[in-house]
């Protein structure tokens, strides 16, 4: 069985796993990282959404052996010192959950939305969150969070 | 008025008041308690082998090569059940003719439709499991599929079950219809379509049952956790005081957890026979197969009219498959719409009927809005279809018939009593708000100039009946259970107040709603009430979440706990303060003697309470109480939506321009959740209008089993809404709320169908078939082209 070293949300594993597990059986099977939900099995609902390396991914539709040497960061590692993160402030703010199931993957797909374009339109953000489903909100206040977040978290660069 | 209570601890007007939700924090940080979350320990894995066969007899069915794989614990087929599984239960037994096949859990002899349940296997852990799926062996003697219900009703049909393919029929009567279509100087006639729907809440099933060999605890991503422990101890036979049902962190449900299912019977008889804990997480692909479907009509309907437009008479003649089984609610989804055909308008004559019918498919049950949503698409539809056939303007010939603000309370045909509403001032404030003459406008240049993109305005005008519901017309409609809620109240010594409610969230934030009107109710601080629900031993009684009911009626169950408890304090206040009740003002959270400075906070009396050392004749240890409201009547939200459509005729692409929808919800308690109710309700309604279609083939197999198949929209698939309201309090209650629940999607899959239809009128087309894919536009505008 091979022998994988993961960091995950700034801890170190190593794990011994089968080559079929995937990433998010790892995340919520071997180490208890069950913030991070399962929605669908083709990958279609973002639910599992995660970052690895700094980017995006469906731990759905990664193996953990994938994952080998990585850093992964899910929402359980979001916050600093027990702070929300600025992006999951702003579904608070918003009120852009409510049974909160996909809300994992939507702030993660959300944050990594603004890597390439961190003031987008809503526009933008409708496309940019088009591989997350929600069934609960209609994305009104989804789309209006991932705009407050954008804005707070630019406050956050530019304010020393 | 506000009083400064501890530091930045408020006391003021709750309800009213846009609260953030308590529930989020959790819910954003991943610390949640998601029924596939959870581990016990020496937990085991379940997972059901599923028949691919839509109808088969079962000749042989060997677990035994599952039984010799690594990690596997035990297998069993549905013999291995059959002396003790029972049937899964439904509970309205519609009709005296009403046929209610058994309904094993897991299949015996003969399976009914794709998905059923034949076989299963516990493992270590899911891998195996799902190897171990791979080694049992099972062998079918295929029977004929029944897919088509008007064929399932001829008499040459081959048969679902051996009583015949119809489950019942309902006819009700109003009025004299012959009269009313007797030289009806206008009469339309019309077949929709309800297509079947996957009601598709994001987390998937999952159940866990574990036992300490005497009693069981089964947690489940359920709506329904006091229905359900009944129900179980009902199928199996397990005495109900040794069951325990917790419904944990529920994501959605949207009526699709409104079930007992054969999943949660199975687990709760293989942790009896295993003695150990089991849980089974269904994987999405094995959900859209075995979860209740929804809709799922053929919806004939006839409407009499005078030449002005004024309604004469409706009939209503439905066909409503319910699949291979009566489940939980089952026929009672259909006849939800019986009352709810006439909806907002005046008229002559009714007349209801409805036709259960069994298929070789996944039974249909409850899915937003159940019966409601599917009344109201029809007679929405019909009354654009009577403005365009007497060439008034749909909002006008709606106009000509409803009934009037000043006409309430108002006796429908059907023998509803509408408390209150105000149709004129809602479909004003709407136009209003959509800038509906500009639009038309717009809508006949676009025309004149031919433009390939032509502008379509869609209109519904909906009301529903909810707040399930009155036990007292539960029983008369036959259903097997009442329908009142139950709230208790506890101050505790320190002062704080736990609410403990029957209703079960599932995302529509009861926590912070009923720390609303608690924190009103007592005059204490919203932080200081916590509410706790969904454990049959913390909860001890409930009737739990569906029917947009949870507030109506176990919001009310709630203000009369605090009333109550309230009651208790002023005689405890009284002895205290050695003075008549009546002498006693309550403000503030306080009870004050008038005329005096002399007063006792609700706090104080809450320890005096738990002290005891001296309370007065009569009045027992602790500051608490608990109420069961039963409402006198059901609640009766109403609105007007209106939708704006540009329909690309060349490519049949259809796009949503602007959606406005003013609500009259009655009262509101916190408008950031009534308004994600809404967006979210319009939201689900616009996906049955364009979207979404459960497909089965010639087979009987269900064709769109991932969500790669089953097209649930995304946030590029949907515009922003313009939400408005009006408020008209419901008499039935004294908060004066109606329920928020399922109103966006009753009112919008009529609105849009009514947009695309209006955009294509002008070519002749008076109907599109749902979901109104660019398929299936394109195709109606080339059949009119040729």
């Amino acid at each position: 069985m091979p022998r994988i070293t993961v960091t995950v949300d700034g801890i170190k594993y190593e794990e011994d796993v089968e080559p079929r597990l995937l990433l998010v059986h790892l995340l919520r099977e071997r180490l208890g990282k069950t913030g991070t939900p399962i929605g669908c099995d083709t990958s279609n609902c973002g639910a599992c959404t995660v970052m690895l390396d700094g980017k995006s991914v469906k731990s759905c539709s990664v193996l953990a052996v994938q994952a080998d040497g990585c850093e992964v960061l899910t929402i359980e590692g979001l916050g600093v010192n027990g702070s929300m993160h600025p992006m999951q402030r702003a579904f608070h703010e918003e009120h852009a959950l409510q049974c909160g199931y996909c809300t994992p993957g939507m702030v993660m797909a959300a944050i990594d939305l603004l890597r390439e374009d961190p003031e987008p339109s809503e526009e933008t953000i409708r496309e940019g969150l088009e591989g997350n489903l929600c069934r609960c909100t209609g994305y009104c206040n989804i789309v209006k969070a991932v705009r407050r977040g954008a804005q707070e978290m630019g406050r956050a660069v530019t304010t020393p | 008025m506000t009083v400064q209570q501890e530091a930045g601890q408020e006391i003021g007007q709750e309800i009213g008041r846009p609260r953030k939700r308590k529930e989020d924090a959790r819910l954003l940080t991943g610390r949640t308690q998601w029924t596939d979350n959870l581990v016990r320990p020496g937990m085991l894995q379940v997972m059901f082998l599923r028949s691919p066969m839509a109808h088969a007899r079962i000749t042989r069915v060997d677990v035994s090569g599952a039984r010799e794989l690594p990690g596997v614990v035990a297998a069993f087929s549905g013999q291995d059940f059959a002396a003790e599984q029972g049937s899964l239960p439904c509970a309205w037994p519609v009709s005296e003719d009403v046929v209610i096949p058994d309904h094993p859990p897991m299949a015996v002899s003969e399976v009914r439709y794709v998905g059923e349940a034949v076989a299963c296997v516990i493992a270590t852990d899911r891998y195996r499991a799902a190897d171990a799926l791979e080694a049992i062996d099972v062998e079918y003697e295929p029977l004929p599929a029944v897919l088509d219900m008007n064929d399932a009703l001829t008499d040459g049909s081959p048969k679902v079950h051996e009583a015949g393919n119809k489950a019942f029929s309902v006819k009700i009567n109003s009025g004299d219809l012959e009269a009313a279509f007797r030289d009806a100087p206008v009469v339309i006639d019309r077949t929709y379509i309800q297509q079947r729907l996957i009601p598709s809440a994001m987390e998937p099933r999952a159940v866990m049952a574990d036992t300490d060999g005497d009693a069981f605890t089964i947690w489940s991503s359920t709506q329904i956790p006091h229905v359900l422990r009944v129900m179980l101890a009902v199928v199996t036979g397990i005495p109900e005081h040794k069951i325990r049902v917790i419904a944990p962190d529920v994501g959605g449900g949207f009526g699709s957890k409104l079930q007992v299912t054969a999943e949660e019977v199975l687990c709760l008889l293989l942790a009896r026979k295993l003695g150990r804990p089991v849980k089974w997480t269904e994987s999405r692909s094995e959900g859209n197969l075995t979860v209740h479907h929804g809709r799922d009509q053929i919806q004939h309907i006839r409407l009499a009219a005078e030449a002005d437009g004024r309604i004469r008479g409706l009939q209503v003649d439905l066909l409503a498959d319910m699949g291979a089984y009566l489940m939980l609610v089952t026929p009672g989804i259909p006849l939800l719409g019986a009352s709810m055909f006439n909806a907002i308008y005046k008229m002559d004559a009714y007349e209801f009927g409805c036709t259960g019918v069994f298929t070789t498919k996944m039974p249909t049950d409850a899915y937003r809005g159940a019966g409601r949503p599917e009344a109201t698409f029809g007679i929405e539809r019909m009354m654009d279809e009577l403005a365009a056939e007497l060439k008034i303007d749909p909002v006008e010939v709606r106009r000509r018939n409803w009934i009037k603000h000043d006409e309430f309370p108002y006796t429908t045909i059907s023998g509803l009593t509408y408390d209150s509403g105000n149709y004129e001032a809602a479909t004003d404030k709407a136009l209003a708000l959509f800038g509906y003459d500009k639009l038309r406008a717009e809508q006949a240049d676009r025309r004149d100039r031919g433009d390939p993109v032509q502008l379509g305005i869609g209109v519904s005008t909906y009301t529903e009946m909810c707040g399930l519901a009155p036990s007292r017309m539960l029983g008369e409609a036959n259903y097997g259970a009442g329908g009142w809620e139950h709230g208790s109240v506890r101050m505790l010594p320190t002062g704080k107040v736990e609410v403990i409610t029957g209703t079960s969230p599932h995302g529509q934030g009861h926590v912070t709603s009923w720390s609303q009107i608690a924190a009103d109710a007592l005059g204490v601080p919203f932080d200081d009430v916590t509410v706790l629900h969904g454990d049959t031993a913390i909860a001890h009684k409930g009737m739990d979440t569906y029917g947009s009911r949870s507030l109506v009626v176990g919001g009310i169950a709630v203000l009369k706990a605090c009333e109550k408890v309230k009651d208790k304090a002023r005689k405890l206040a009284a002895h205290v303060l050695e003075c008549s009740p009546e002498d006693l003002e309550y403000a503030g959270g306080a009870f004050k003697v008038r005329g005096t400075d002399a007063q006792k906070t609700i706090q104080e009396l809450a320890y005096a309470a738990f002290t005891a050392h001296d309370l007065p004749e009569g009045v027992e240890a602790r500051l608490d109480s608990d109420a069961t409201f039963d409402p006198e009547n059901y609640s009766f939200p109403h609105g007007t939506h209106l939708c704006a459509v540009e329909v690309d005729t060349e490519t049949g692409m259809v796009k949503i321009r602007s959606y406005v929808a003013v609500d009259d919800v009655g009262k509101v308690v916190n408008p950031l959740i009534v308004e994600g109710q809404v967006h979210g309700g319009i939201a689900q309604g616009i996906a049955q209008a364009l979207f979404e279609e459960a497909v089965y083939d010639a087979e009987g197999n269900l064709l769109t089993t991932t969500m790669a198949d089953y097209l649930l929209p995304s946030a590029a698939d949907l515009p922003a809404f313009q939400l408005d309201r009006t408020e008209s309090p419901a008499t039935s209650n004294p908060l004066g709320v109606k329920g928020v629940g399922e109103a966006g999607t009753i009112a919008s899959t009529p609105a849009v169908v009514n947009a695309i239809v209006d955009a294509l009128r002008p070519s002749g087309i008076h109907d599109v078939q749902m979901p109104c894919t660019p398929e299936r536009v394109w195709r109606a505008m080339e059949g009119v082209r040729r």
